[in-house]
Order: structure tokens, then C-alpha cells, then sequence
């Protein structure tokens, strides 16, 4: 059982159960991270390269790596990052 | 034995004067998840771990002394012209009694450091895992503080840490399947 | 004593940090693949070149790291600031 590492998501989302009795209005989806580290296994060599200088700005070498955060639930749109 | 470079890794940048943010930064100063606890967790273990992730243990440990420096410059930068009143009003009144707009080892809550935050088992296995949680819990609220904070330049620092979390995660699960001696017999991806 | 530094600072700091990132990524890379000879040799070429940009920058703005040359006779320069949490 092995992911593809081409295609993957890097986050995730549930619906956390709501009961007619919870006090609070439902936050409705929660969304996790799932960086690439999950889905890389060992990696391998020559994968392509991000120049020095977007190296450095991005945190890594492989674009591969690289996992865009923000916060997920200022976009009310509701629509999955990629 | 160690030596100093007169730089940060990353050139931080904070543009907006916002103290408030500076209590939140202290989780990853001095907090069980943080940059001291990994650096001091991973330089520990590595006097007993196999030979072969001797090297990544020394390498990544002494990493996050230099992403300690970058929090510190981070909120060293966000209190060092705060008036007491402006700490008091960023939650950091308790903070600044004790010790002004000094930075000390402790989480966003004041709970001092302590050596419980980490482990070394001896057993390479659950030492390594250790690491991998240690990398992911220090992702995980790097993005919290993200959340909480709306200063663009202080962000990119902190996706920058982020993402380095990310890389060391990697290489520490690496380091799990070199220990595994699986690799020379068969290669499967 | 507070001088403001000239933008040639931050500009040959940022290029010494860029170098020396991509040194590091590429030793932790190594630190598991230590048989990736691309790698290696992609790691010796920024190694050179990191030390070319140092040794310009301590020229200008005093040493960066311990064991750095003093380049000044009379002065202990590696206690100067500014410091990096400073800049």
C-alpha cells in the first residue's frame, strides 16, 4: 500500500459530529495538515531544485517539500487546498 | 564542540508592533514543543544512537539553536521598546515583574522549561520516533501561531521554521529506515 | 553608538545566508544519502562560494564567525555589534 507521491493532498478535512444538544453553533469542517514528509518514504535523488535564493525564502532546497500554510478557516469558501 | 556565526539563518523581519504576539512566540522559546527542547532533546541522544544517524542528530540539534536565536530575535524585537503598561496590556505584565523585557525559558502560559519536556530511551527506535513527534507537534504549532498572528513579515519567518520542521521530520524517518536495514536488499517505493 | 547600516550589508548577509541554507539542506540530505555524489559535489561548490562571499562581507563589516580573522590592528571587532538579533 503505497501513496503516490505525485498525488497527494496536503490537507485534510472531517466534519466533527455534531449533537442537537452542544451549546456553541458547529465550526462545521476541521481541517488538518498533511505535509508531503507523510507521503515522500525515503527520498530520492535528483529531484528538482528550487533556485538559492526561493530556497532559502521557501524553508527548502525541493519543491517537493514545500507546504504553503495559512490559516484554513479564514477562507469561508469551504473549497480543499492543494 | 560548538562556534558561533555572527548571523541568523533567516533574516527576520517584524513589521507590525503587536507585543501580544511576543507571549504567543515564547511557546517555541522555552515551551515542551519548542526549539530549545528539540535542540538540547536531539544533542542529547545522539551520544548513544547508532553510528549512522550520529551525524543527522548533531547536525539537526544544533539547527534548531540557530531557529532558538530566530525566535528570540522575533520577540526580542516585539518587547524591547514596550513600555510596562503595553506588556501589561499584552499579557506579559506577570512576565515583565519578574523579568522586565528580558526573555526567559518559559512556554506562552509562564510555565518554566524542564528537562521532562524531552527523552532519550536509549532504544534508537523510540528515540527516533520521538524526534518525528517532536517535529510534527513543533509544525503543528508554528501553524497556530500563524493563526494568531496578522503580521506578514513575522509569518513568513514562521513558515520558514514551518517548513523546516517539515525537512527535519523527513530526514528523521529516514534515519528510522536506515536503522531498519532494509534498504540494500530490495528497493520498493 | 548606533549607526544605521548600509544596504550592502543586508545585501551580502542575505547572499552568505542564501549560500549557507543551501548548505545545510544539502548536509542533513546527506547525513542519510551519504553516497549521492551529485549532491556532494553540488554541496563543495556552494562551500567555495560561501567562503568567497564571507570573506568579502568580513572585509567590509568585521568578522562573522569565531576564528574569523581581525582585520583590524587595533580593535577587537568580533565584540562590535551589531548583533544578528539586533539588525
Amino acid at each position: 500500500m503505497k501513496s503516490n507521491p505525485k498525488t497527494f493532498t496536503k490537507v485534510k478535512s472531517y466534519v466533527p459530529y455534531h449533537s442537537p444538544c452542544d451549546p456553541c453553533p458547529p465550526i462545521g469542517r476541521k481541517y488538518y495538515s498533511t505535509p508531503p514528509n507523510l507521503y515522500l518514504g525515503f527520498q530520492p535523488p535528483n529531484l528538482p531544485q528550487f533556485s538559492p535564493i526561493e530556497a532559502l525564502k521557501r524553508g527548502t532546497l525541493w519543491p517537493v517539500f514545500y507546504d504553503f500554510y495559512e490559516n484554513p478557516y479564514k477562507k469561508r469558501a469551504g473549497k480543499e487546498h492543494e | 564542540m560548538w562556534s558561533y556565526e555572527k548571523k541568523l539563518q533567516y533574516p527576520v523581519k517584524v513589521s507590525t508592533c503587536n507585543p501580544t504576539l511576543a507571549k504567543y512566540l515564547t511557546e517555541q522559546y522555552g515551551g515542551a514543543d519548542g526549539e530549545l527542547a528539540a535542540a538540547l532533546r536531539y544533542l542529547n541522544q545522539r551520544y548513544t544512537i547508532p553510528e549512522k544517524v550520529i551525524g543527522l542528530l548533531t547536525d539537526i540539534g544544533t539547527e534548531e539553536f540557530a531557529h532558538l536565536e530566530m525566535i528570540a530575535t522575533m520577540i526580542y524585537k516585539l518587547t524591547k521598546d514596550a513600555t510596562p503598561q503595553q506588556l501589561r496590556d499584552a499579557g506579559l505584565g506577570e512576565h515583565y515583574v519578574a523579568h522586565d523585557s528580558a526573555l526567559f525559558y518559559n512556554n506562552a502560559a509562564g510555565v518554566p522549561f524542564t528537562a521532562s519536556y524531552i527523552q532519550a530511551k536509549g532504544d534508537p527506535i523510540a528515540d527516533l520516533y520521538e524526534d518525528i513527534a517532536a517535529e510534527e507537534k513543533a509544525r503543528a504549532t508554528y501553524q497556530w501561531i500563524i493563526d494568531m498572528s496578522d503580521d506578514p513579515d513575522l509569518n513568513d519567518s514562521l513558515r520558514f521554521l514551518r517548513e523546516r520542521e517539515i525537512i527535519h521530520s523527513q530526514r528523521f524517518r529516514e534515519a528510522v529506515e536506515i536503522l531498519k536495514e532494509e534498504r540494500d536488499r530490495k528497493k520498493i517505493f | 553608538m548606533n549607526k544605521t547600516l548600509p544596504q550592502e550589508y543586508y545585501k551580502q548577509l542575505e547572499e552568505i545566508q542564501v549560500a549557507d541554507f543551501v548548505l545545510i539542506e544539502l548536509t542533513l540530505y546527506l547525513d542519510t544519502h551519504p553516497t549521492d555524489t551529485q549532491a556532494i559535489e553540488q554541496y563543495n561548490q556552494f562551500a567555495h562560494y560561501s567562503k568567497q562571499l564571507k570573506e568579502k562581507f568580513e572585509s567590509a563589516f568585521g568578522p562573522l564567525q569565531q576564528g574569523s580573522l581581525n582585520r583590524t590592528p587595533e580593535f577587537w571587532a568580533w565584540k562590535s555589534g551589531p548583533w544578528p538579533w539586533q539588525v
